[in-house]
């Protein structure tokens, strides 16, 4: 019975996450938005109280519940183990937590977290590793992203395959802050040492791999409260029951000793982060106007002219969406879980590919621009990096500004241009007769940085006007 | 000078639509059974009503990856106009980025020249110095292995008025040296095609009637609702135009009749108003037999690019019905309820094309006109369907036009619009779509 709820809820929980990756029209993010806002990690970098608040309650009160229905990534695995056990009635045995890695790992993730290495914090984060796996199946646009993901596949699947929850109990950072509330959990599974026959099916069959039959006593950190023992049993012998204050905890060994956590971190901040910008040339920009003057020669009708796609210009500060506080807040709390990413209807988001925040989002306008009525984004960030604002908010939301490479305008070589001020959605560019011709301007102080004017410049690949961002997001 | 003799005309009921085409001995044009045909009074041709406009064939992505003519569409194509006895094959060296008269020449090669009329043009838009125009002559008698035209054309000329005229024709001698060409038996019949004023075209007829330059045939831009409907400042009526030709004796040739395919497919309206009168023949049929109705019309050219079209016209050309007059006080009133739709006049010809800038400009026109056409067209936000509506229009909009080629990115360097025989401000009516799309996109229609 219990069983089968939780079962339940988590085909639910999946599949609301699963479709919420997969739909980039947007039609679903109101009604299954709310499942994203309640993943753990993000919550806290969100500083959702009330979401944190209710989860640990929530595990205080049943276990960990969570990582049996909320958490995508390890419903994902309960669904790879199936497959794995098909074939063999008892799989599992009971076997010791590996102390020195779970707790290795997540001392490191907390240090990382603290420390702002986002990029750490972000492979490891259950919920964004299975978003990025989810939408690198559908919008397999960047290599890093593709290969992250790839690797958070194969070995979440080996281990699943093999293991059960051994991710989920050695390496998940959120699986570990958990089991330190899921060891006083009010209801737990509680082995009836009166009626337990020690035939052992219960232990052979927890995927956890957390009952220890031979001393009667069942590790409750790495409990995920998934009731599959319950079934099991013919003596009637485990009971889901009220056991607050009694504690069982698994035997103790040697206590946990940070041998290379220093090391590990400062080597990652010494590495110097490679900006990986692309050098293209502007020069190349003037393409479009002598195609303009080729045309004339032998006129026939129809046809397309060859339209360069656009390349990224080179930023001083990366530009993250409307909604984010600054570029530092932004990177600080986002989970790279790509939720954003794959909502994006005007291919504006991408996963970055500076080392610093690889994975984590950030805007360009290559095949749009960030449109004035759109704010979906900011309506579905779960992690408060990209906190909600409306549509008027959006049109003064102080993002980048637009700045004009006079060398490469056509404009003032003469075409007849002046694209980016009539096409500015906050009227911040006009086209100023100087020495040097017409010339486009741009108001800083109402230029938003939409990119509107970049995605419309004519020359390409990179455009004469772009936009740069700026660190801090003022309204 | 050997070409006129061929004109038998008795010899050519003998070749109806049963022959194979393979013939080499035919000697005259060919004739489909119940075809339309009329007969030049100047020289006798007898041209099938319904002519083919080469300039829409479909269009393939070749082995380079730049489109390339469908050539075993057109064989198809062509095969099926000659066995139906459409005799008359209207072609230009700008039409389909100039691939268009090859294309003509590979499927007809398999008939004999004398089988069909060709018309062809000089279309010297980008140069129009005596050595390029004289050369883009010959390469068209190259092409088609020929050594005469039937009906050779100045292409589209009345747009820049005299002016261009003079420029493109007179003083650079040609047409003096296309009359020589006349003269000398290689050109049968010297014609233009015409979108301009009535002023320029008054000029022209002047020309004619003062006997410095006879015009054998003129091709005007004809159907019903540029018959007293004619759009912007810069085209004429084609009821003014009709009555000086025909005042003159003059052979009409037309093009549009369907405004490039928009007259078969009109707002539902207009068309249940067709389809209540005559349910069983499309709408596009209306459009052909107003215009074939006229007795001077000598040829009506059509531009199908599948077999659809080409079987239905041939249907409607096989068995034509004249009008009545109530008929065709019915098409005018049609005609003055089309302009009620705020349609952009454009169709399709792609003389604007390329554009510079990669802009699809009769792409972005025509689905446009199609939204309209179809009623998926907001007027404003707070119309009922509204959302829906919208939905249509963008959905569509990027289905149909890649996102670099879409209006937004028109930067306005106006050099499509000398080019546009519909006089049509494409800058203007691209920022027009823009700003609709725009505002679509916003809800701040």
């Amino acid at each position: 019975m219990l069983r089968t709820l939780r079962i339940i809820f988590a085909i639910l929980f999946i599949t609301g996450i699963t479709l919420l990756f997969l739909d980039s029209s947007g039609v679903l993010q109101p009604w299954l938005g709310w499942m994203a806002k309640l993943q753990f990690l993000p919550a806290c970098l969100a500083l959702n109280v009330a979401v944190i608040i209710g989860l640990v309650l929530l595990t205080l009160a049943f276990g960990r519940v969570y990582c049996s229905v909320i958490c995508p990534l390890g419903v994902f695995q309960d669904g790879v183990s199936k497959l794995g056990t098909m074939k063999k009635k008892l799989p599992y045995k009971y076997k010791k937590e590996i102390k020195w890695l779970r707790y290795g790992v997540f001392a490191l993730f907390v240090i990382a977290l603290i420390a702002g290495v986002q990029s750490f914090v972000a492979i490891l984060a259950p919920y964004s590793a299975y978003g990025r796996m989810v939408s690198a199946v559908l919008h397999h646009n960047s290599v890093p992203v593709l290969i992250v993901a790839g690797v958070t596949l194969v070995v979440v699947v080996v281990l699943a395959f093999r293991g059960g929850r051994t991710y989920c109990n050695t390496i998940c950072p959120v699986g570990t802050a958990l089991s330190f509330l899921a060891r006083f959990a009010a209801f737990r599974p509680v082995i009836d040492t009166e009626k337990c026959v020690k035939c052992k099916v219960c232990e052979r069959k927890c995927k956890a791999q957390c009952i220890d039959i031979d001393n009667q006593k069942i590790d409750y950190s790495r409990c995920v409260t998934c009731f599959d023992c319950m079934g099991n049993c013919k003596a009637d012998g485990l009971k889901y029951k009220f056991a607050w204050g009694k504690t069982f905890l698994a035997p103790r060994t040697k206590t946990f000793s940070p041998k290379n956590v220093e090391k590990v971190l400062s080597d990652s901040a010494d590495e110097k982060f490679s900006q990986g910008r692309r050098a293209f040339i502007t020069g190349t920009a003037v393409v479009a106007g002598t195609a303009l003057l080729k045309a004339q020669e032998k006129k026939v009708d129809g046809g397309f002219a060859t339209v360069l796609p656009k390349a990224v210009p080179e930023r001083d500060v990366p530009l993250t969406p409307p909604g984010s506080r600054s570029v530092r807040d932004f990177y600080r709390r986002c989970t790279a879980c790509q939720l954003c990413i794959s909502e994006c209807p005007n291919g504006v988001l991408r996963p970055s590919a500076n080392l610093e925040h690889i994975m984590q989002p950030e805007m360009g306008f290559e095949k749009g621009f960030c449109r004035p009525e759109c704010t979906r984004c900011s309506q579905l960030c779960p992690a408060g990096a990209i906190k909600p604002i409306g549509r008027e908010e959006k049109t003064a939301y102080h993002v980048g500004t637009a700045r004009v490479n006079l060398d490469a305008c056509l404009s003032l070589k003469g075409v007849q241009c002046g694209n980016c001020a009539t096409k500015c959605p906050t009227g911040a560019i006009t086209i100023v007769e100087t020495d040097r011709g017409l010339t486009p301007v741009v108001a800083e102080q109402i230029c938003i940085g939409c990119g509107a004017c970049e995605y419309l410049c004519p020359v390409r690949p990179i455009s004469a006007i772009t936009v740069n961002g700026r660190e801090d997001h003022i309204l | 000078m050997k070409r006129r003799d061929f004109i038998k005309i008795s010899g050519a009921a003998a070749l109806t639509a049963a022959c194979a085409p393979r013939i080499k001995e035919s000697s005259a044009p060919k004739e489909g059974e119940g075809m339309e045909y009329r007969i030049n009074p100047k020289n006798g041709d007898k041209t099938s009503l319904l002519g083919y406009g080469c300039m829409r064939w479909p269009m393939i992505p070749g082995p380079d990856g730049k489109d390339i003519i469908d050539q075993e569409a057109v064989n198809e194509m062509v095969d099926y106009a000659m066995k139906s006895g459409i005799n008359y094959y209207d072609t230009s060296p700008a039409y389909l980025q100039g691939q268009s008269e090859k294309a003509a020449a590979i499927a007809l090669s398999k008939y004999p020249r004398s089988s069909y009329y060709l018309a062809t043009k000089l279309s010297n838009f980008g140069d129009s110095s005596p050595e390029a125009s004289k050369k883009m002559f010959e390469e068209s008698l190259r092409i088609f292995n020929t050594d005469y035209i039937d009906y050779y054309l100045l292409h589209s000329i009345g747009g820049g008025g005299r002016r261009a005229y003079e420029a493109r024709y007179v003083e650079n001698g040609m047409i003096d040296w296309l009359k020589q060409k006349k003269a000398e038996g290689t050109i049968r019949n010297l014609g233009f095609s015409f979108h301009g004023s009535p002023e320029t075209f008054d000029h022209f007829m002047e020309l004619h009637d003062s006997g410095e330059t006879v015009w054998d045939f003129v091709m005007i831009e004809m159907n019903y609702v540029d018959w007293n409907h004619a759009d912007g400042r810069r085209n004429t009526n084609a009821s003014y135009l009709y009555a000086e030709l025909d005042k003159r004796g003059i052979p009409i040739m037309v093009m549009e009749p369907l405004l490039g395919g928009r007259l078969a497919n009109v707002p539902a309206n207009i068309e249940a108003q067709m389809k209540a009168r005559d349910p069983e023949h499309s709408v596009a049929s209306w459009a052909f037999r107003f215009v074939g109705s006229h007795p001077r019309i000598q040829v009506l050219l059509s531009g199908m690019s599948s077999m659809d079209p080409l079987r239905e016209n041939v249907e409607t050309f096989s068995h034509f019905r004249y009008m009545t007059e109530e008929e065709l006080e019915f098409m005018e009133r049609m005609a003055t309820e089309m302009k009620e739709y705020p349609m952009i006049n454009c169709t399709n010809c792609k003389y604007c094309m390329p554009c510079p800038f990669g802009i699809d400009i009769p792409g972005v026109f025509q689905h446009y006109n199609r939204c309209i056409t179809e009623g998926t067209y907001a007027q404003t936000a707070g119309q009922k369907d509204y959302q829906k509506l919208k939905r249509a229009y963008l959905t569509s909009y990027d289905k149909t036009i890649d996102k670099v080629r879409q209006a937004d990115h028109c930067i306005g360097c106006g050099q499509c619009v000398e080019h546009c025989p519909q006089s049509i401000k494409i800058p203007d009516e691209l920022l027009r779509i823009a700003r609709y799309v725009e505002s679509l996109k916003q809800d701040i229609l």
